[in-house]
């Protein structure tokens, strides 16, 4: 079981290189050299040159990248292009703010989707589960920003209850931003959700055809206990997996929906950044939720150890 | 898909439903589509998308990028059934040829991730060994990475024209077909037709394409149906960003964006892209779905 923990975080780190190499060259592939880019157009050969010295630029490509990576480590990704601010801080601010709809999505999508996809799975075939698979269907169907639209023309445009959009900047307070946080998180909530009802639904209809879920009923438990004590442990060890996967999904979606709501997430970050080729602000905001993504498998894997006592003997990979 | 010429040594344990040697593809297709009735509706759906899309200019008298100013943010009428938008374009006839691009640019991107993506997991089930440990770990790595910021890098360097997208998209999406088409193959590979044939000294190309494809065949379409509408989600939220189709594009994700603003004057400007991104997307899960069903495919065990 130890080697199984040490192989896994071994590989986890094996990951998070490689893709921090990836994203390294991708965003140095970026065609324009960035001091002409600084300095604009009419700028002098000689300031260009100073400028491509003092960013390092005329250093091997492989030197740069090792000194970004061991600045990485200590926190410090460099200063940003357009507002030449420390990148590390900055990316930290509005990584703040995301993670409030982060952490929102997650609870409801998880919360919800379970209870969903185990009432479908009890009651296969059945009324409860033709709705909740139809609407799960339609769910997964329609991208975040179409849902966004939709609940911004519900509950802000009908129901004036919760703004459209939000007005303050990076730095504003948790009291400001709190009432911003919850249609961005029901969009991507409702996306995620439909993804994790089809695996909790799967997974329950297979541990309740199972054996010893008919010895628990054969012993003459209850429904309820059945549910929660045998089928449910049974359930959460695929959908973790789902969850996990969906992490890097939310990354993404994150950037589609802050910028639905003007709100002054890592994701609104992410398109001015693209847009003003901010590259260590854009090659920061890939490592980190690569680093996320990679934590999240991680805990996945070793949760599901955690779950499923077979696994913890037989040391394998878990798929 | 090549009938098996190889004979299959006789015992071969047919893994079950997987056999595709009986009878034509086509045959079988479509005795499928006849049992399955999420299969047939959804393909329904997706053929009523790409009948449409062909014959946009046969079904509206309106041009999707000229409008007529006078006639701006008009409600449905008999004139413009679903109205118009802020530049006096019919809503309705953008929609229509907003579907060509839709699908040009998904169906195309779609095809190149699965050939790669087949090519790929093949490969690495067939040879196993370093190659498989090397390429798994690089497409975990690239997993790693969100889609959407691959894109927008892509997209930045490189420009938006649709060659760009659907290039892009096609590298993107590969990882995760690896995943499914390896998982599938794995369980083909070790046959004891497989090892007769690497025994006859083919090559491996060969073996792949005659004895392990046809037999994952099924998993590669449901793969197909269920990463094209996946695209199409991909590419309608680049539009709508402003990184995908530039106006005055027909394009869905695009339309959302520019009517969003306009939704309490004229809804259906927006709601009308939504309907048929919808659709399209619904009909393309139904016959994964379907499909998957019917041939026996654990679309959620191989991974996806």
């Amino acid at each position: 079981m130890f080697t199984f923990i040490v192989r896994r975080v071994v590989a986890a780190f094996g990951t998070l290189l490689l893709s921090s190499v990836m994203v390294f060259l991708a965003v140095q592939a970026l065609p324009g050299d960035v001091a002409t880019q600084v300095l604009g157009k009419d700028a002098t050969p000689d300031a260009v040159a100073a400028l491509r010295k003092q960013m390092g630029l005329d250093q091997p490509a492989w030197e740069r990248y090792f000194d970004w990576i061991k600045g990485a480590l200590h926190g410090d990704f460099g200063t940003s292009l357009v507002t030449t601010k420390p990148v590390g801080s900055e990316v930290a601010q509005y990584l703040g703010n995301s993670a409030m709809i982060a952490v929102v999505t997650v609870l409801f999508a998880v919360t919800g989707s379970l209870v969903l996809g185990i009432l479908a799975g009890l009651y296969r075939d059945r009324w409860p589960d033709h709705v909740i698979s139809t609407v799960s269907l339609v769910g997964m169907s329609i991208p975040e920003f179409v849902v966004a639209t939709l609940l911004v023309l519900a509950f802000s445009v009908t129901v004036p209850v919760l703004p459209a959009v939000v007005l303050y900047g990076p730095g504003a307070g948790f009291g400001q931003l709190l009432p911003a946080v919850w249609l961005p998180a029901a969009s991507l909530a409702i996306v995620m959700a439909a993804y994790i009802v089809r695996m909790a639904r799967t997974s329950v209809i297979d541990v309740m055809a199972s054996e010893y879920v008919t010895t628990a009923r054969l012993k003459g438990l209850s429904t309820w206990r059945v549910v929660t004590r045998h089928a449910l442990p049974g359930a959460l060890l695929p959908t973790l997996h789902v969850i996990a996967l969906n992490v890097a999904w939310l990354i993404g979606g994150v950037a589609v929906v802050e910028n639905v709501f003007n709100y002054p997430g890592i994701g609104k970050l992410l398109l001015t950044s693209v847009q003003n080729r901010d590259l260590p602000v854009i090659q920061a905001i890939a490592l980190i939720s690569a680093v996320v993504y990679v934590i999240c498998n991680l805990a996945a894997d070793l949760g599901s150890m955690a779950l499923n006592p077979k696994l913890r003997t037989r040391g394998g990979r878990t798929r | 898909m090549s009938a098996l010429k190889t004979p299959a040594p006789a015992p071969v344990p047919a893994p079950s439903a997987r056999s595709g040697a009986s009878g034509s593809a086509a045959a079988r297709a479509w005795r499928t589509v006849r049992s399955s009735r999420p299969a047939a509706i959804g393909l329904a759906i997706v053929a009523v998308h790409l009948v449409i899309a062909l014959l946009a200019p046969l079904l509206t008298p309106y041009h999707p990028t000229v409008g007529d100013a006078s006639h701006a943010l008009l409600g449905p009428g008999a004139d413009h059934w679903a109205g118009t938008d802020q530049y006096g374009r019919d809503v309705l006839t953008r929609v229509v040829y907003g579907g060509r691009y839709a699908l040009g640019v998904s169906v195309t991107a779609t095809l190149i991730t699965i050939a790669l993506g087949t090519v790929l997991g093949c490969a690495a089930a067939l040879r196993g060994g370093w190659l498989d440990d090397v390429l798994m770990r690089i497409l975990d790595a690239v997993l790693s990475i969100p889609a959407i910021l691959v894109l927008l890098v892509i997209v930045t360097a490189l420009g938006t024209g649709s060659g760009v997208i659907v290039l892009a998209i096609g590298v993107i999406c590969v990882p995760q077909v690896v995943r499914v088409v390896r998982g599938a193959a794995l369980a083909v590979v070790p046959q004891d037709y497989v090892t007769a044939a690497r025994a006859r000294g083919e090559s491996t190309w060969a073996i792949l394409r005659r004895e392990v494809l046809p037999n994952i065949i099924d998993v590669v379409c449901v793969e197909f149906a269920m990463r094209a509408s996946w695209v199409v989600l991909l590419i309608s939220s680049l539009s709508f960003l402003g990184f995908g189709a530039d106006p005055p594009t027909p394009d869905w994700g695009l339309m959302v964006s520019e009517n969003r603003t306009a939704i309490t004057v004229v809804p259906m400007a927006s709601l009308a892209p939504i309907i048929a991104l919808a659709t399209l997307v619904v009909g393309l899960n139904l016959a994964a779905d379907g499909l998957s069903k019917a041939w026996g495919v654990d679309r959620i065990r191989e991974g996806s």
